[in-house]
């Protein structure tokens, strides 16, 4: 199979003289730089695999005075097939912790689950509540130990214990890290957007809410593999509470109302007698 | 040096297609015979859907062999827990227990496609939607198998109902009734049977309610 080099073809003519050093009958043909491999085949796939879209969700969650909030879509696919539209991504770990869900979904709910248990060991052991530190860092060695095993988990843990608020954004590559404002899945440069621009750490409850809602719904709008029902949470001193839950396509027409056309003759059906 | 691949796979998929319908005091939970693999049909007559519990029917389709060992797996378990408990498994609770079974085999996952349908302890219909390697919700219908991708879709359309995640929460129960519900399905395998080679001979329909279980059959396309 001839490969088909016309667009690396260019319009200025070679340097003759310096031709005459370099070449061997192949400097004057243009060509690409092939990777030096015996398996090509396999390295193609490889390269294929390391710029692969990221795991089709959009969740998020950020810090601000008055605790944490914590937003996810609720869409599966698997490939281009939407498998469910009203997947819970905010996973419930106990009444002051929750936990995201991007990746795959029986990972994600697994080790969620298996994390609630480890939690309620620990205040039965300790006779006090684990904080989010502790819970986070129970979660990541697990998905360590597993790690090359194909285990797929972009999960925050988002709880308030006795430091406050607290925000850990933890992976199944082992990965670690405490901050205050987290997006995970293929809509989170999307949701980043809205979240960077309009956010204050001063915000009320409501305003956050607002915040966290519309950057999901924008996620939704251009993101393929994100859609179904926003759904926002809050995480305060007294635990979580859910604060809404809104159909994504709903939100459109209320964020972008639709004038009606004006009709300067409407036409009537016809009475059949 | 490129890795060596195995001349043999431990799977095979035995085609098939089952549906389960939630209503408000029934469940439907449905099946078609046929047993396939490749472009060979195994069998005409071949049951996927298995009583776990007086209240608890899971039909499975994917690799039948997988199927049969799963079911056993938790037929055992609930023997186990009727010994220890003195009591049948609500239905919640053996979809959970499913979960957690599927994802024990997370690196060797079992090749099943589930959908578990039964009465929950208030006698409403409920009916569990799970992926191979244990991810499952508790949803109103669903199609699982080589005809899902045609069923689904037309199941949205007849029976769509508000997501229970919207907030403020709206009713998700199917308003149909449960002759509806059972004709629903008859039209949905006798569809998908069109299309699908691996979907057809005969549907068979498991009625659940409060007066008890009842099985209906019908013929569906033999090519």
């Amino acid at each position: 199979m001839k490969l088909d080099f016309s667009g690396l073809e260019s319009s200025a003519p070679l340097y003759g003289g310096n031709n005459g050093l370099l070449c061997d009958g192949f400097s004057d043909a243009p060509s690409f730089d092939l990777p030096v491999t015996s398996d090509f085949d396999g390295f193609q796939k490889n390269s294929i695999q390391m710029v692969k879209p990221a795991k089709g969700t959009t969740t998020l969650a950020f810090i601000f005075k008055e605790g944490v909030m914590v937003a996810a879509d609720s869409r599966a696919s698997m490939g281009g097939y939407i498998s469910s539209q009203s997947v819970k991504k905010i996973i419930e770990i106990n009444p002051y912790m929750l936990g995201t869900m991007a990746g795959g979904a029986a990972d994600c709910q697994f080790w969620h689950r298996n994390l609630g248990i480890k939690c309620r060991l620990h205040e039965l052991a300790n006779k006090r509540r684990i904080s989010v530190t502790g819970a986070s860092k129970l979660l990541a060695n697990i998905l360590y130990s597993y790690r090359g095993m194909g285990l797929s988990v972009g999960t925050m843990i988002a709880g308030w214990d006795e430091k406050g608020p607290g925000l850990y954004y933890v992976d199944s590559e082992g990965g670690r890290l405490k901050g205050t404002k987290f997006s995970v899945g293929s809509g989170s440069p999307y949701a980043y957007g809205v979240l960077d621009s309009g956010y204050k750490y001063d915000m009320t409850i409501d305003e956050a809410a607002e915040l966290a809602r519309r950057a999901i719904y924008h996620a939704t709008f251009r993101d393929g593999a994100s859609g179904g029902v926003a759904s926002v949470y809050h995480v305060g001193p007294t635990g979580w509470t859910k604060l809404s839950g809104d159909d994504v396509g709903e939100l459109h027409y209320s964020y972008y109302p639709v004038e009606p056309a004006i009709v300067e003759q409407e036409m009537t059906e016809a009475i059949v007698a | 040096m490129p890795k060596e691949h195995a001349n043999w796979s431990p799977y095979d998929n035995n085609g098939g297609t089952c549906v389960a319908i939630a209503g408000a005091d029934y469940c439907v939970i449905a099946a078609d015979t046929r047993m396939s693999t490749g472009y060979s049909i195994l069998t005409r007559d071949y049951s996927k859907i298995c009583k776990l519990a007086d209240k608890s029917f899971m039909a499975s389709s994917g690799f039948q062999a997988d199927v049969k060992a799963l079911q056993k797996v938790l037929s055992s378990r609930h023997l186990i827990y009727q010994h220890q408990h003195n009591k049948q498994m609500s239905c919640p609770a053996m979809a959970q227990l499913l979960s957690n079974t599927l994802y024990y085999k997370r690196f060797f996952p079992y090749y099943a496609f589930n959908v578990l349908g039964g009465l929950d302890s208030e006698g409403k219909g409920c009916v569990f939607t799970y992926d191979a390697v244990g991810s499952y919700e508790r949803v109103g219908y669903s199609a699982q198998g080589s005809g899902a991708t045609l069923i689904t879709p037309f199941l949205d359309n007849q029976l769509k109902s508000p997501s229970p995640l919207l907030l403020p929460a709206k009713d998700a129960v199917t308003p149909l009734s449960e002759a509806e519900a059972v004709d629903l399905v008859k039209t949905c395998f006798s569809s998908a049977t069109e299309r699908d080679i691996y979907t057809g001979d005969s549907v068979e329909i498991i009625i659940l309610n409060a007066s008890g279980v009842r099985h209906e059959s019908e013929q569906l396309r033999k090519d």
